[in-house]
């Protein structure tokens, strides 16, 4: 969490709040840490329980599109317990690292992944007012931070020393290369329309007008819902799901860059899936689908309840996107490795530009016509 | 050609650099644990990055000595061990096995025997190729399938419980007849299937089969020629895959087949070259509609009567000579070579098992592919690793 200390001399969001809290004079530094330690402990709590409960809903998700039920019997109701079974029996489970791994690269690489991953929910809106750090550079530090979820891949395939590792890493590495670009440039269409890079700043800005400011339904809303699918689509390739889980893919590299771990480490990989998973989802949310905004909410603004209720609605509209994301896959086989390099380079990259280029004559018109 | 050598003379300003960098080809085990191996055979593939530059498979590791065994037990004691050549084809195995000691006995059995050996054998038919559709969706790495596959599967598997008791290995068409005739309701049960299945399987199609992505994966993939395919000794979906319109039950009929209406499926090039995977995914798949449709007339056509020949009892003495029968089985021909000595016990058995010559052509299908495209060659030969090894 130390990436949190020099953005927090923007003087934003949980530090402005802390230093309301205590007398003027108490030096920023003291100010910075507490944050950052209060920031780590929240984003940890949310992400532990967003992964045991992501889990549950896949095995859940899975067994339903398989005509079968998932887990039903730990905890009672619909196996509402198994993830907190997983769990414990990961945490319990001994702790191997292979004798000829690289011990060191073995070791740091879960958690360089998974720190990575609870960086980025930094920048992240959870509602008008919860956000840890309102960065104006909000999505950049989420694709820059998140992809050295990359460099972590790359440490277990390598330090594994197992060839079937070595695969799945290199995979990832030139999957995640060459799809940044296009997610990338798919972002670019509602950073135009905000004319702003901040998650939190598109948040306001879709509010009101019972839901016809978010993005999709805006005046721009043909360049919205392409710009979404091609970022939908370079973020399950980004999140290394399924039909783009080449690096982990069972039947091929049977289980790609993480063969080698177990226990507490492979559940390290296995939150950060989920954590990554839900930050893409969260990322969509907040620029197309009005963040925490829903139609009628804004009647309550004011009241004690608006921000509770603007988090669960936002947490509840990324996790329908997690659910689209398992859907999709359950639903479809893998694409291959050279199927993937063609997409990415020969279609989405193309077409995001395209849209880039409408997009800024687009908004540049706009502008020019209302004067603004 | 050594590298550090140069044609030409060096020109002014120009010196010779040697590179120590260079590339290796990858040597890795695919199997004998892997989960695209279906089982455990072991592929050594040598691949330069993802493309595959060699492969050889290695054999083995479930050998039993089926064969050995068959020269040391009684003609009907080795029965049982025909289940475990293939194990999702065990009433195909009976039979094959069946149908030779009979030939060598020099008898036929009752009427109602044979068409309830053909109800058997159909179903155990689509039950195998729906593991194999199944599997296959597996290793193009989509899960769902599968477990479409295996909720009929189920309601097949069911069927043979209640015919025969066992599940997987049935032991229940044996020389001389059937283990019992078929229990009150059965053929009500088999019925009710047939017409379910018919629905059922548009699911398939539409899910796994005609989805893109699997179309992308599997099309123009692992192309067998004709020529390939019968040089090679391929039988079944493999062989008519390739469009080789060679099927032993209609080209060599045995039991009743020669009284059944039905089409020999042969791969058409459907989505992509005639012989690629898809197209014999695709023979798999529509033989299961004409398997479905010979159990409907063998239910139609089936008689009353005795399924036992009276002669044959527990202890075979079989005449001296020899016999050779071969039966179209899901993955191809199985074949059984009986010697008699006119003793109790074999004095030779000899097994010609599908899956042995199929996976031979695979290896050399490997090279030149991706490594993701060897999991879909190998899953597409649709081997079962008990009969390669047996």
């Amino acid at each position: 969490m130390s990436a949190l200390l020099p953005f927090a001399a923007a003087g934003n969001g949980l530090t402005d709040w802390l230093a309301g809290l205590f007398p003027a004079g108490v030096p920023f530094w003291i100010l910075g840490l507490l944050g950052a330690v209060i920031a780590f402990a929240l984003i940890m709590v949310f992400v532990s329980v967003l992964a045991m409960f992501s889990t549950w809903l896949e095995r859940k998700v899975a067994g339903h599109i398989q005509v079968r039920y998932g887990p039903m019997r730990v905890g009672g109701w619909h196996g509402w317990a198994q993830a907190i079974a997983d769990g414990v029996k990961l945490l319990i489970k001994e702790d191997i690292v292979l004798a000829d791994a690289d011990r060191a690269l073995f070791k740091i690489a879960p958690c360089l992944v998974l720190g990575a991953a609870l960086a980025a929910f930094v920048a992240l809106p959870f509602g008008p007012n919860a956000i840890v750090a309102d960065l104006d550079l909000g999505v950049f530090f989420i694709l820059a931070v998140s992809s050295v979820t990359t460099l972590g891949v790359i440490m277990a395939g390598w330090g594994s020393n197992n060839k079937w590792s070595l695969y799945g890493a290199m995979r990832e590495a030139a999957q995640v290369a060459s799809y940044e670009i296009p997610l990338g440039l798919s972002l670019m269409m509602p950073v135009m329309y905000y004319g702003s890079l901040s998650l939190h700043r598109a948040g306001e800005m879709q509010a009101d007008w019972f839901g016809l400011h978010w993005y999709v339904f805006s005046d721009s809303f043909w360049l919205a819902i392409p710009s979404f699918i091609l970022f939908f689509t370079a973020a399950l390739a980004e999140t290394k799901r399924s039909p783009f889980d080449l690096p982990e893919s069972e039947s091929e590299l049977v289980a790609g860059f993480h063969t080698e771990y177990s226990g507490i480490r492979f559940s390290f990989f296995f939150m950060e899936e989920y954590a990554a998973m839900y930050l893409m989802s969260a990322v969509g949310t907040a620029f197309w689908f009005g963040a925490w905004n829903f139609p009628g909410l804004e009647l309550l603004a004011g009241s004690a309840l608006y921000a509770p209720l603007a988090v669960t609605v936002f947490v509840v509209k990324s996790m329908i996107l997690v659910f689209v994301m398992m859907w999709v896959r359950w639903t479809v086989p893998r694409i291959r490795i050279d199927q993937v390099m063609t997409m990415g380079y020969k279609y989405l990259t193309p077409l995001c530009l395209i849209l880039v280029f409408l997009a800024s004559v687009w908004e540049w018109a706009k502008a020019a016509l209302t004067g603004a | 050609m050594d590298d550090t050598t140069m044609e030409r003379p060096l020109r002014e300003g120009e010196r010779l650099v040697e590179l120590d960098v260079r590339t290796q080809d990858v040597e890795i085990n695919m199997g004998p644990q892997h989960p695209a191996t279906h089982g455990v055979l072991r592929v050594l593939l040598r691949a330069d990055g993802e493309i595959l530059t060699g492969a050889q498979s290695h054999l083995g590791y479930l050998h039993r000595c089926a064969e050995k065994i068959g020269e040391s037990v009684d003609w009907l004691q080795y029965l049982p061990y025909t289940d475990r050549y293939d194990y999702l084809s065990a009433m195909n195995n009976n039979l094959a096995y069946s149908l030779a000691v009979e030939k060598l006995l020099g008898i036929e059995v009752p009427e109602r025997a044979q068409y309830i050996r053909v109800i058997l054998a159909e179903l155990n038919r689509i039950c195998s190729h729906l593991v194999a559709v199944g599997t296959y969706g597996l290793d193009i790495g989509a899960f769902t399938p599968f477990f479409y596959a295996l909720r009929e599967r189920e309601l097949l598997l069911d069927i043979f419980e209640k015919i025969c008791g066992a599940r997987l290995t049935y032991a229940f068409i044996r020389p001389g007849g059937l283990m019992n005739d078929a229990p009150a309701g059965w053929t009500d049960q088999v019925r009710a299937f047939t017409d379910l299945f018919e629905r059922k399987w548009r699911e398939y199609w539409d899910l796994l089969v005609d989805n893109k992505i699997f179309v992308e994966r599997t099309a123009n993939v692992g192309v067998i020629s004709e020529e390939q395919a019968i040089a090679w000794g391929c039988t079944g979906p493999m062989l008519r895959g390739s469009g080789v319109d060679w099927d032993l039950r209609r080209d060599q009929p045995y039991l009743v087949y020669d009284r059944l209406d039905f089409e020999v499926v042969v791969g058409q090039g459907y989505r992509g070259t005639v012989g690629d995977c898809f197209d014999r995914n695709y023979v798999r798949m529509y033989e299961m509609l004409e398997s479905n449709r010979i159990v409907r007339q063998c239910l139609e056509q089936m008689p009353e009567g005795e399924i036992q020949h009276p002669e044959v009892g527990l202890v075979l003495r079989p005449a001296p000579g020899e016999a050779y029968v071969g039966i179209e089985n899901p993955r191809g021909e199985l074949g059984h070579y009986l010697v008699s000595d006119g003793n109790k016990i074999a004095r030779r058995l000899r097994v010609r098992g599908p899956s042995f010559s199929n996976l031979a052509l695979a290896e050399h299908l490997l090279p030149g592919c991706m490594l993701a495209d060897a999991a879909a060659i190998i899953g597409s030969v649709d081997i079962v690793v008990g009969e390669t090894d047996r």
